[in-house]
């Protein structure tokens, strides 16, 4: 199912620099991507997940953040050594990103042909009928209904669901290696976003496509990934094989997260498990494990010292004093 | 069988829709509330289901009073809501109470936690300084914060919080019930089961019952005693709970099922993937407004509008395959 690797992340620490003082949202994070693998990103707002995704795009804040070490590996070449131009030319064509709200992704004023042909015309340039061509063959396969006349709308002219197809459409049109995710289907309802997951699954298939997807949602999780990545406060605590994990999770932020949330299955009676206490804020950071203060099973030394990674199963990883003596 | 708390009748909200600005001509209706009957007992909960624009939130603002139907009516307790004014309407926002979705936007910013909650203490006439002072102290308590933390300020608390302070000023005036719209939606995942739970223990101590609007399927599941579901302004699908689940009896209930998300990568359902989107309600579908979309429509479903009718023992559908 799935080959060679096509992206790698290796130790990104990612800053924000403020006037008071400097905030390590991405702390130190490091995964790969095979292609034709669906790897999720899962984690809380405010864990670093969508930073991250920036990160990798080159397109954080600026001046405010920047990427202060580490390296983005894109088919062995390092994105973060890339100048402004050059990333110019991979972004779209090597690598591509579909945001959460189609309602600010895309240009109001603009038609959808326009903002289709605008990235396909940057990377392959050509005469109006062949960039055209391609516009409309990119929204076939997004399955817009009757492409030739969406072209000519504008963006309030369609539903939520139809202009997250156009962001989609955007993003593959170039013929992309990986495609960034972060939350397409939050702003969607129930039976929208089942449209739009078999889209992407579709799609990714039919391409070899490799997905980073980003969410909070363990249900999308399940669905769509192979490999999953658990976040907490700017760095991934665990990472494996999505039935691994779901199966037998290691760190307490995985099993408590999963537990928490009520399941459809069976009507379990009463309470639910719950974790206590609030995610950190990054200007205060636990010394040690940064999930100590709310991990019931924590100790003096997840308060003082952060874990070391543990493997505890092909290729399933947890950070996690805890799993010390078993590894 | 005994009075409800909460019962709705034939409740219709049509919006007039209309073109030009000075000699305004009415040319439709938006019908975001259709026709719905349902109740809420004492200490229960019910939950309402549907996409964006199925008429949920209207309901709840109808309900409030912070709209006025149509047509039909709404009964808190055998008495019509409809015609109280003063000494009666300050009773009943007392008694019914709401917590919306978003806590960033619900608390006023300006006021301390402590004013906020009085709020309706005030409104409502509820006793003395200190007695008001000490129902806020109580219901801080109660939500599982500190009677202390009545001096600080919204923008000092988290969204679970927040959510919580929010949940404390619907409860000071010891409402019967307590419109839930998206309670959870806008929380931290690690967050919601504590406010559900929260809820549930509420709901145990104080008898009090709950309206909850929700688009997750699993949540509704794990906290409503009947669901009802709704298309287009209509309620389409409506029972118990446990029995809506399990035996399941509209398409479109189904279709609501097969789209929430697995809870484990091998369990994943047999999917049913509904064609296009919910149709505006300005022009809903003639005859059953699912057919539009339903997998199993037959010749009949465009012509003919299938009644709301008891298809199992206390399950309500409005299916012509159930005829």
């Amino acid at each position: 199912m799935s080959g060679d690797v096509v992206l790698e992340v290796r130790d990104l620490h990612t800053h924000f620099f403020l006037r008071r003082g400097v905030v390590k949202v991405v702390d130190g994070v490091s995964f790969s991507l095979r292609q034709g693998e669906v790897l999720g990103l899962v984690g809380e707002s405010g864990s670093g997940k969508s930073v991250t995704a920036l990160s990798l795009m080159r397109l954080l804040p600026q001046p405010a953040a920047r990427t202060v070490h580490g390296e983005v590996l894109l088919e062995g070449e390092n994105l973060l050594t890339k100048s402004t131009g050059e990333m110019r030319g991979i972004r779209g064509r090597k690598i591509s990103m579909i945001l959460q709200d189609p309602q600010t992704s895309l240009n109001p004023v603009f038609t959808i042909g326009d903002q289709l042909r605008e990235s396909i015309a940057k990377h392959y340039p050509g005469d109006d009928k062949t960039v055209m061509t391609r516009v409309i063959e990119a929204l076939r396969k997004v399955k817009l209904a009757a492409p030739e006349t969406r072209i000519h709308q504008y963006p309030h002219q369609m539903s939520g669901g139809m202009k997250q197809r156009v962001v989609g459409a955007i993003a593959i049109s170039c013929g992309p290696r990986v495609l960034i995710a972060d939350e397409p289907t939050t702003a969607l309802d129930v039976t929208i976003q089942l449209q739009y997951l078999k889209l992407l699954k579709e799609l990714q298939q039919s391409s070899d496509l490799a997905i980073l997807f980003i969410t909070h949602d363990f249900g999308i999780v399940a669905k769509m990934c192979d490999r999953v990545a658990v976040m907490y406060a700017g760095r991934i605590v665990e990472t494996g094989p999505v039935r691994q994990v779901f199966d037998n999770p290691r760190h307490p932020y995985t099993q408590a997260l999963i537990a928490s949330v009520p399941k459809m299955k069976k009507q379990q009676a009463g309470r639910l498990p719950t974790i206590e206490g609030q995610p950190p804020v990054f200007s205060d950071l636990p010394p040690g494990c940064r999930f100590a203060p709310r991990c019931p099973l924590a100790d003096e030394r997840c308060r003082t010292t952060y874990p070391s990674s543990f493997t505890v199963g092909a290729e399933h990883t947890a950070d996690c004093w805890r799993l010390e003596a078993a590894a | 069988m005994t009075e409800p708390l909460l019962r709705v009748e034939s409740l219709h909200r049509h919006f007039p829709y209309t073109r030009g600005i000075l000699f305004a001509k009415t040319i439709g209706h938006v019908k975001a509330v259709d026709g719905i009957d349902f109740s809420v007992a004492t200490g229960e909960t019910l939950g309402l289901v549907g996409e964006s624009g199925c008429g949920k939130t209207t309901t709840s603002k109808l309900i409030l009073r912070l709209d006025e139907p149509t047509s039909g009516r709404i009964l808190l307790q055998g008495k019509s809501i409809h015609d109280m004014q003063g000494e009666a309407l300050r009773e009943y926002r007392s008694l019914v109470q709401a917590v919306f979705q978003d806590p960033w936007s619900s608390l006023n910013s300006r006021m301390s936690v402590g004013r906020i909650i009085a709020e309706t203490l005030v409104v409502t006439k509820w006793g003395s300084r200190r007695d008001i002072d000490q129902r806020v102290a109580e219901v801080l308590v109660e939500v599982g914060m500190r009677p202390e933390q009545a001096q600080l300020f919204p923008h000092e608390f988290s969204g679970g919080q927040r959510q919580r302070i929010a949940l404390a000023s619907a409860l000071a005036s010891k409402p019967k019930l307590i419109v839930l719209d998206e309670p959870v939606s806008a929380l931290d995942v690690s967050i919601r089961a504590q406010i559900l739970n929260l809820l549930q223990d509420i709901q145990e101590r104080d008898k009090v019952a709950f309206l909850l609007i929700a688009h997750n399927l699993a949540t509704v599941r794990h906290m409503a005693h009947q669901t009802a579901v709704m298309y287009l302004g209509q309620i389409v699908d409506y029972a118990p709970t446990e029995e809506l689940f399990s035996n399941v009896l509209h398409p479109y209930t189904k279709a609501l099922l097969s789209a929430v998300l697995p809870d484990h990568p091998d369990s994943q359902t047999d999917e049913l993937v509904l064609a296009g989107e919910v149709p505006s309600p300005l022009d809903p579908p003639s005859g059953c407004r699912f057919h539009t979309r339903c997998p199993y429509v037959m010749p009949k479903c465009s012509q003919e509008e299938p009644a709301l009718r008891e298809a199992a023992p206390g399950h309500f559908a409005a299916c012509h395959l159930n005829t």
